[in-house]
């Protein structure tokens, strides 16, 4: 390895999950020059996932979700300090503190923040909420420890969901609203979305579907929403879960590929700039990151998984000390998990990347299955409720790019098995944004799916 | 000493929350719910559990940028 490369000055802005794995990576491939980690998030670095399950049912206080260390990182830490730009030419970091950070090399893993309510009045109201952070969940495990008559979810996504979750679990009264047909259809899909919906009634959640909250309302102090079909719902409680903003801002003058679908990069992780050139000393990681997969015909990705996070970083800080022919492309399938009224649902590939989805083991009704989804006769995603350990097998399925529907497995899959359309919604329709955006073309959808 | 379990990897074992259950438990049948921040007098059973996960999905380690705070 030349020598060069594992010396000189390397700042990661982002010091999350992302920034963090990053840092150990790069320590841990023999990196011995000085390394910043610059956040805005005053907190070092603390695990997201539990923030809406342990923290919100009150069992894990928000303060307690710091991440453990791999090894130590030997890192200079500006925290609770934002970067406000970058000067590609002179390589430097500028932060809002005024401070100019010179560097070598960059690994930009600013991620993503919550999208706020769009209307700051009714934003500003005491009892709306967004959960992000780990400040946001805590704060909002104390409303939710007062007991408020009724809670309001804005958004039916992974989070809104785990939100509505929590609250009901917590014997909370729970209202959710979502302008797309059904819970969960960004990431899953119609078909999967409709066994959602029924889940969250099952539970007791009073869920509106194809609605809108056309108003917050309340003097200072939240009292409940209108929705777009005339109704009202009194409640002391909103938390906006209408999906993530990528935080690019910073780079628009930087002449990096960046913008509202994240920063566009090689399969090295390596950033492209705005002329579709890439370049050799800024690399990207994380839920910011769009980056081509061959899996899913080199579209760009943006994933916001927290499986994603780690692997993207470390493949990007190897890179960032390794010469050209060493260097290592990410590949890893996408995944990620979800709990949520009792279930444990687990993906892998890229669902949305569908036209059919065939239940190839279980049932809904046995609260047990596996839902494979695929593209034009291939595999290219599975989705398993309580039944993770049969996914290993499907993940195989979508690297070798195994026929669709796949060959029968199992003692419990369902006679006989039926593709039907996975129904894949056009993303502008739902109140929450995908956790996975194709930012190249949306596939067809003109093959049916499979269904029993 | 905290800990974080990659529940991409966690295939619901349970053997964690057999050998440290007042640091994991398992939520419904599948899912895993852990405290990252385990109380001292539970550290080694939570050794003991990370070692013995199947799929070694627990990572135990120092509090990241503890030193900074």
């Amino acid at each position: 390895m030349s020598g060069d490369l594992r010396d000189g000055r390397i700042v990661i802005v982002g010091a999350s999950l992302a920034g963090l794995r990053a840092a150990e990576t790069l320590r841990e491939k023999g990196f011995a020059g000085s390394l910043t980690l610059v956040g805005e998030d005053p907190r070092p670095p603390y695990d997201r996932p539990p923030l809406s399950k342990q923290v919100l049912l009150g069992r894990v206080p928000a303060e307690d979700t710091g991440l453990p260390l791999r090894r130590p990182v030997d890192a200079q830490w500006k925290l609770g300090v934002r970067a406000t730009g970058l000067d590609p030419i002179e390589k430097r970091v500028l932060l809002a503190n005024g401070e100019q950070l010179p560097f070598d090399r960059l690994l930009i893993t600013t991620g993503t923040r919550a999208r706020p309510w769009p209307n700051p009045a009714e934003a500003a109201l005491d009892g709306v909420f967004t959960l992000r952070t780990s400040e946001d969940a805590g704060r909002i495990a104390e409303r939710l420890d007062a007991g408020p008559r009724r809670v309001l979810v804005i958004g039916a996504g992974f989070t809104g969901s785990e939100i509505a979750s929590a609250c009901r679990e917590r014997g909370l009264d729970v209202t959710v609203a979502e302008r797309g047909p059904a819970p969960l259809v960004g990431a899953l899909g119609g078909s999967f979305g409709a066994l959602a919906a029924k889940l969250q009634r099952a539970h007791g959640v009073d869920l509106r579907c194809g609605v809108t909250v056309t108003a917050l309302t309340g003097n200072g102090r939240l009292t409940g929403a209108e929705l777009s079909d005339g109704s009202r719902i009194e409640a002391d409680i909103a938390v906006v879960a209408l999906g993530a903003i990528r935080n690019t801002e910073w780079l628009a003058e930087s002449g990096l590929a960046a913008g509202p679908r994240g920063l566009a990069c090689d399969a090295g992780c390596r950033a492209f700039n705005m002329y579709g050139i890439v370049t050799d000393d800024v690399f990207v990681a994380g839920d910011v990151a769009r980056f081509p997969h061959p899996l899913f015909e080199y579209q760009l990705l943006s994933l916001e998984h927290w499986g994603n996070a780690v692997e993207q970083a470390e493949v990007a800080a190897h890179n960032m000390v390794s010469p050209g022919p060493l260097r290592r492309p990410h590949l890893a399938v996408p995944a990620f998990w979800s709990s949520q009224f009792g279930l444990n649902i687990k993906s892998v590939g890229v669902p949305t990347f569908s036209d059919q989805v065939v239940l190839a083991q279980g049932s809904p009704k046995e609260a047990r299955l596996v839902a494979v989804y695929g593209y034009r006769g291939r595999v290219t995603a599975a989705v398993s409720v309580n039944q993770a350990k049969s996914l290993e097998y499907y993940q195989r399925l979508i690297e070798t790019a195994a026929p669709f529907p796949p060959e029968p497995v199992g003692t419990d899959r369902p006679e006989p098995m039926t593709p039907v359309p996975s129904d894949v919604p056009d993303p502008a329709v739902l109140s929450h944004g995908p956790t996975v955006a194709l930012t190249g073309h949306l596939p067809d959808r003109r093959l049916t799916l499979v269904r029993r | 000493m905290n800990i974080v379990v990659d529940l991409n990897r966690c295939q619901g074992y349970a053997q964690c929350a057999f050998l440290a259950p007042q640091v994991f438990e398992m939520h419904g049948e599948e899912a895993l719910m852990y405290l990252p921040v385990p109380p001292e007098d539970q550290l080694e059973r939570v050794r003991r559990a990370a070692a013995a996960c199947p799929v070694q999905a627990i990572l135990v380690g120092e509090e990241a940028g503890a030193d900074v705070r």
